[in-house]
């Protein structure tokens, strides 16, 4: 962004840069810079709150008034919250199947009202939703030490797969709780320590890191201090 | 008591990892001060959050592209390839990344003369050194800003 910031500015044309990582902002240098020190990927702060975010740009649109560059901190900090969301998940329906395959299969209703509701869905970087459950069934196999070079994944891409079934997760949670908005990690908390697909991916990262896999095939399928 | 489970800190981590890579030089600061009041500005968004729409291609990994779409559109999906950051936030409300309507406000307030017609995302994730952006696909961006006559871009990162 500061780097655009820059190019922009080459251009002619100014700009104000809301930097998420203020320590980089400062590196790259851009002329005007507002650094909120809010969770990652909220750069506007709150989610549903018009007057906060409001604030955010009142202070961001002065800046233009400075003769020089200018870096400001906005005052408040908003700190992410990282306890897993209340969400229930659907009751164990197959016992044959693998409990997290199980589980997707029973948000699929869920998932199906958020599109409806929204009318537009982040899953299908590599696979559609119906296949959720099949990845899922994969991952679980590596988790138990199928080798990858035996079991194959629907998609391929495993980061790609991993993506399609948080985005899946997410979506079905959200229409599941409502109002109830979770802070900036909650979801997170809860689909890698509450969900049984979001620890099958855990596992089977884990076991494709032990099969010696290529080192992109497991390493961004989560976050990179998740282990 | 949070230390201990396995999806903490997250951000810390990022803020972290990312202040100890290495980021682009620039050996000069262009500055264009506006040069006519802000409430006869337009004013864009320009967001690092892999925005595209349904029927724009998606962001591939390693995209040094850019997506533009329409003041009106709000069916955004958000492709960033990043596992490292929240996607909640943008699900729930997508001015928390892309504050289009927020900035309708201002104009409709007259804060700011108007809303550009048309809004633009590139892909957050890069290289270190960010050279396809800085050299080809970031000035290219800036020539469509500039054929929109567009005066000033907010720039939010995800």
């Amino acid at each position: 962004m500061s780097t655009l910031a820059h190019v922009f500015e080459d251009a002619g044309i100014a700009t104000i840069v809301l930097a998420s990582m203020a320590d980089v902002a400062k590196k790259v240098g851009p002329p005007r810079v507002l650094a909120c020190e809010f969770p990652l990927g909220r750069p506007l702060g709150k989610p549903g709150d018009a007057a906060f975010q409001h604030q955010v740009l009142r202070q961001a649109f002065n800046l233009l008034e400075a003769d020089e560059p200018i870096f400001e901190h906005f005052p408040e900090v908003v700190e992410s919250d990282e306890m897993p969301m209340a969400c229930s998940l659907p009751p164990r329906d197959d016992p044959n199947a693998p409990p997290a395959v199980d589980e997707a299969r029973g948000l699929i209703s869920a998932y199906r009202r958020a599109v409806e509701r929204k009318g537009v869905t982040a899953v299908g970087r590599a696979i559609e939703p119906e296949q959720i459950p099949a990845a899922l069934d994969t991952l679980h196999q590596w988790a138990q030490g199928a080798a990858w070079k035996d079991v194959e994944l629907p998609g391929k891409n495993t980061v790609a797969v991993c993506h399609d079934i948080r985005a899946y997760y997410l979506e079905a949670a959200l229409e599941l709780v409502g109002d109830l908005a979770p802070g900036s990690r909650s979801f997170d908390a809860w689909f890698y320590e509450v969900t049984e697909a979001g620890k099958t991916i855990l596992e089977a990262r884990r076991s494709l890191k032990t099969q010696e896999a290529p080192f992109p095939f497991w390493f961004y399928m989560v976050a990179g201090h998740l282990e | 008591m949070t230390e201990d489970r396995a999806a903490t800190r997250g951000d810390d981590a990022m803020r972290v990892l990312a202040s100890t890579m290495d980021a682009p030089e620039f050996t000069s600061t262009s500055f264009n001060k506006l040069g006519k009041p802000l409430a006869e500005c337009r004013v864009a968004i320009v967001t690092s959050a892999s925005l595209h729409r349904p029927d724009q291609d998606r962001f591939v990994q390693g995209d040094t592209g850019f997506r533009a779409f329409d003041r009106d559109d709000r069916n955004l999906i958000m492709g960033h390839w990043s596992p490292n950051f929240d996607h909640s936030g943008f699900q729930l409300d997508l001015n928390v990344v892309y504050p289009i309507d927020r900035l309708q406000e201002l104009a409709d307030d007259g804060v700011i003369g108007e809303v550009a017609p048309r809004h633009f995302a590139f892909a957050g994730n890069q290289p270190d050194t960010v050279s396809e952006i800085r050299l080809d696909t970031g000035p290219q961006c800036a020539v469509q800003l500039n054929a929109d006559a567009v005066d000033v871009v907010l720039l939010t990162p995800v």
